[in-house]
């Protein structure tokens, strides 16, 4: 509901917005420069000293104006020819022309009414409403992702158009508040809606005498230059006209032939308030905070140009459901909690095998929940994607309490399966919420609760064979999600281990494909990488690509990962079967949730047979020395010490501060977990001294780490879900 | 190019007793290239004594800048009642007003002024920026004003 209230508005209102904010941006520049040029006057000089210099450079002075920058311009007649300048304070004399910037003007006539005179005054108006709506409904978003108020600056991850998107509106969305709001202000003071101030009623009395000089004037000689507005001097051979004064307090009139003050009147509470925000939105008065604005509202149009994006990714990745059959009539319902739209894309896929394999298929968003409906239903299947910190994804809104409120559970059985990622600390929180409301609820199941992690092919393949089991039907599914362009990688060296301890293990090095300009330009493709990115194989006779992790950076001048051969694997089989030379299909996908960091934090690098590829290529990478500890899980180090000939050389460099093995095979198994525990001094002192922990490796060893873990940081009061709520825990498993 | 018909709808203070008689007067007033916005124009009439009589046009709609049309506002208080009906667009630099408004005939050859003040944003005001004598032998003979008036004529 809120997405949409941001959506439709931010759309609708985009070209508007961006006009709004550069224009802004640019003339945000103004009151600096201004501020930077006026000749400035001295301190404590008063407005006597001010009008008598300036009368004495021209005697012909009608008008002396300050602007807030601290400018001064005198307006004069000599003989009958109107004059004007910017005045030196320190001489009366004038320093610059007072002719307005042209520039500024036309970008002043363009930011507040687009050339249209009301009509655009109101349109732009219009424009600072949708800024405010979308700063609005943009910051309740934030908070739902990120998991509540206290997380605002928390570590983003997911597409960098979203990321983007957000780190610019949470810093930006304050000046864009005050400046929409400002600016609806100064509109509504235009159209009159507004109270206003007034002046005072003109002297009847006044003494008749002319020729007192200003510069003698008690209320000008206590009035300093800071508080001057404006100063109008009476015509000249007028005897009853006065002298006009305008402070930062008020107006008053001042007798020419005597310079008594005839009358005051203090400017009212409105109008302090609409020059407070005249000058909050303008900057004139306020230059530093006008350049900040300024460049906050850079910020619109590229949350304009990463909103669109996001828009079009979600929408991109929804895909159409060919021969969708009613709810009534459908034996498999298929129910999808997705938030921007890959879900639906597996559902398309499982929808689509389930009905070649004769089944009827109704798919509906999980919001859309109606037991009653589904009359013929056999079984149920549950989609459901996580959204920020557990909450239900966009369109499975109201499904938990509309179970919640079922009187008994639906008579078909369910299967729930979670999609996440498993970098987030709530992985698959949704799903597994939805499944013990199930449980609660009685509801039969067909199959246990299953997660897939990061939109894996595999783990889907996996889940759709047990399905097909349950059901009696061959089910494979092979999904692509939205399938990146490929490359072909060729060969150039191979290293083996670990054949002789039945784990054939390869590192393999390919080349670096050719990148094209517009790759490099866009960091696209191969052209960007560090250690830790993911590479997809697609191996020869299956559509599904396997997910390898990177042990190289672009840098290093290669594409290295290193493999182990599975019984039976299709591709790890043709991957540890190729020689230098030939080549395979793949694509890149980054992984910036596992990555080391910035910083000079120490770094607990921990992982277990092929798991070991990023690692080493983060230590490979770590010519800045940052201390890091490897700790590494092998079977024998005679056989699979992956990468065994280059640890003593690193360790030598400075890239590694300490390497720890545990062996598996021998008289005492030794797992890394237990080399954990070995040094659990060592490694509680670390973490407690902001050290990052990333664990690579097989399912059953990250467990056992986050358990020897969570031993290792009981008596500090730390604990690996609180170091993953911070970004200090990453993992990346398979 | 503005042209405009209204009719004198003044106050009390010009629709004294014996002037039933009236006639349509063309109020022309061209503004030179001062490059700055619109230009806020008060017209109004003063009797020999120099005492504000009443308003014949206010251009520019924004009531919260008539203060900087000095003298008229200094006149009038910055009464808006006194422009009911006869407001208009403010103008252009280098661009013409042009009004059409039935005068009575006693406001000619009897000492009344017309005056012109005006208002350019971020630019100076200036008041009085015309004062011309109604007489019937002035009418069609084009004045200059002191800042952003180029020419202003009355034609009978």
């Amino acid at each position: 509901m809120i997405r949409a209230l941001h959506r439709w508005p931010g759309l609708l209102a985009l070209a508007l917005v961006t006009v709004l904010s550069l224009s802004g941006a640019a003339l945000s520049v103004f009151p600096a420069a201004e501020r930077i040029a006026a000749p400035q006057a001295e301190a404590g000089m008063t407005v006597a000293t001010l009008a008598d210099r300036i009368q004495g450079a021209y005697p012909g002075v009608d008008q002396i104006r300050r602007a807030p920058s601290g400018r001064i311009t005198a307006y004069w007649f000599d003989q009958g020819t109107p004059g004007a300048a910017v005045i030196d304070p320190a001489t009366g004399q004038g320093a610059a022309s007072a002719d307005p910037n042209q520039t500024q003007r036309w970008l002043t006539n363009l930011h507040r009414s687009l050339f249209l005179g009301d009509g655009g005054r109101i349109a732009m108006a219009v424009g600072a409403a949708a800024m405010l709506g979308l700063s609005f409904s943009g910051v309740l978003l934030v908070t739902r992702r990120v998991g509540g108020w206290r997380n605002w600056f928390t570590r983003l991850r997911g597409p960098l158009a979203g990321r983007l998107h957000i780190e610019i509106a949470r810093i930006a969305v304050v000046g864009l508040v005050l400046s929409s709001t400002t600016a609806l202000w100064m509109t509504a003071s235009t159209f009159d809606l507004l109270p206003g101030g007034g002046v005072p009623a003109m002297p009847v009395e006044v003494s008749g005498e002319a020729a007192f000089a200003p510069g003698q004037m008690p209320l000008l000689v206590e009035t300093p230059v800071d508080e001057l507005r404006e100063l109008s001097f009476p015509y000249p051979a007028d005897a009853t006209d006065v002298f006009t004064l305008k402070t930062d307090q008020g107006t008053g009139y001042l007798d020419q032939g005597t310079g008594a003050l005839l009358a005051w009147t203090d400017l009212t509470g409105w109008e302090r308030v609409s020059e407070t925000i005249y000058m909050l939105h303008t900057g004139q008065g306020a230059p530093t905070l006008g350049l900040v604005l300024g460049l906050m509202a850079l910020g619109v149009p590229a949350m304009g140009v990463t909103g669109v994006v996001v828009w079009l990714a979600g929408r991109g990745g929804r895909p159409r459901i060919r021969g969708n059959q009613p709810a009534g009539r459908a034996e498999t319902i298929l129910l999808v909690g997705s938030e921007g739209g890959s879900t639906w894309g597996f559902a398309a896929t499982l929808h689509a095998a389930l009905s070649r394999a004769g089944q009827s298929v109704h798919a509906a968003p999980m919001s859309a929940f109606s037991p009653d409906r589904y009359t013929s239903a056999r079984r149920i299947i549950v989609l459901a994607a996580t959204y920020g910190d557990g909450d239900s994804p966009a369109s499975a809104k109201g499904f938990l309490s509309r179970l919640a409120t079922l009187d008994h559970a639906p008579g078909a059985p369910v299967a729930v399966l979670g999609f996440g990622d498993r970098s987030f600390p709530a992985y698959c929180a949704f799903a597994k919420a939805v499944s013990e409301a199930a449980r609660a609820k009685g509801w039969s199941e067909l199959l246990p609760l299953d997660t897939i992690d990061r939109q894996s092919p595999q783990d889907f393949a996996r889940w759709g064979r047990g399905l097909g089991k349950v059901l009696g039907i061959d089910l494979e599914l092979a999904h692509q999600p939205v399938l990146p362009a490929t490359e072909t990688l060729t060969l150039i060296s191979r290293r083996d281990y670990g054949n002789e301890v039945q784990a054939p293990t390869a590192i393999l090095r390919f080349a670096l494909p050719k990148a094209t300009l517009w790759q490099r330009l866009t960091g696209a493709a191969f052209a960007r990488f560090t250690a830790g990115d993911l590479i997809g194989i697609l191996p020869e006779g299956s559509p599904v690509p396997r997910l390898y992790s990177l042990a190289s950076a672009r840098r290093d001048g290669f594409v290295e990962i290193v493999v182990k051969k599975q019984p039976g694997g299709l591709c790890s089989g043709q991957l540890t079967a190729l020689e230098p030379g030939q080549t395979v299909t793949a694509f890149l996908r980054r992984n910036p949730g596992f990555q080391p960091g910035r910083g000079k934090a120490p770094l607990i690098l921990i992982g277990a047979g092929t798991g070991i590829g990023p690692l080493a290529g983060f230590v490979r990478g770590n010519s800045r020395r940052r201390p890091i500890h490897l700790f590494f899980g092998m079977r024998h180090p005679d056989s699979d010490f992956l990468y065994g000939e280059e640890m003593p050389v690193w360790q030598d460099e400075g890239h590694l501060v300490q390497l720890v093995t545990a062996v598996s095979r021998g008289a005492r198994p030794h797992y890394v977990q237990d080399a954990l525990r070995n040094e659990a001094a060592e490694v509680a002192r670390l973490i407690k001294d902001g050290a990052r922990v990333l664990v690579c490796g097989g399912r059953d060893m990250a467990a056992g780490v986050a358990d020897a873990l969570a031993d290792i940081l009981a008596p500090t009061g730390l604990s690996p879900a609180a170091l993953k709520a911070e970004g200090r825990y990453v993992e990346d498993v398979y | 190019m503005k042209s405009l018909l209204a009719t004198l709808a003044l106050t009390t203070a010009l629709t004294l007793p014996g002037l039933a008689m009236a006639r349509p007067v063309t109020l022309t007033t061209t503004l030179n290239s001062y490059g700055g916005d619109g230009a806020y124009l008060a017209l109004y009439v003063t009797d020999a004594s120099g005492a504000y009589m009443g308003s014949l046009w206010m251009a520019g709609t924004k009531s919260k800048y008539y203060e900087h049309l000095t003298d008229w506002y200094r006149a009038t208080g910055g009464d808006t009642a006194q422009v009911n009906g006869i407001t208009g667009a403010s103008v252009g630099a280098g661009r013409t007003l042009e009004i059409t408004l039935d005068l009575a005939d006693a406001l000619f050859d009897a000492g009344y002024t017309l005056h012109i003040d005006a208002a350019v944003e971020d630019m100076r005001d200036s008041p009085n920026e015309v004062a011309v004598p109604l007489t019937t032998a002035g009418a069609g003979t084009p004045v200059t004003g002191r800042r952003y008036i180029a020419s202003f004529a009355y034609d009978m």
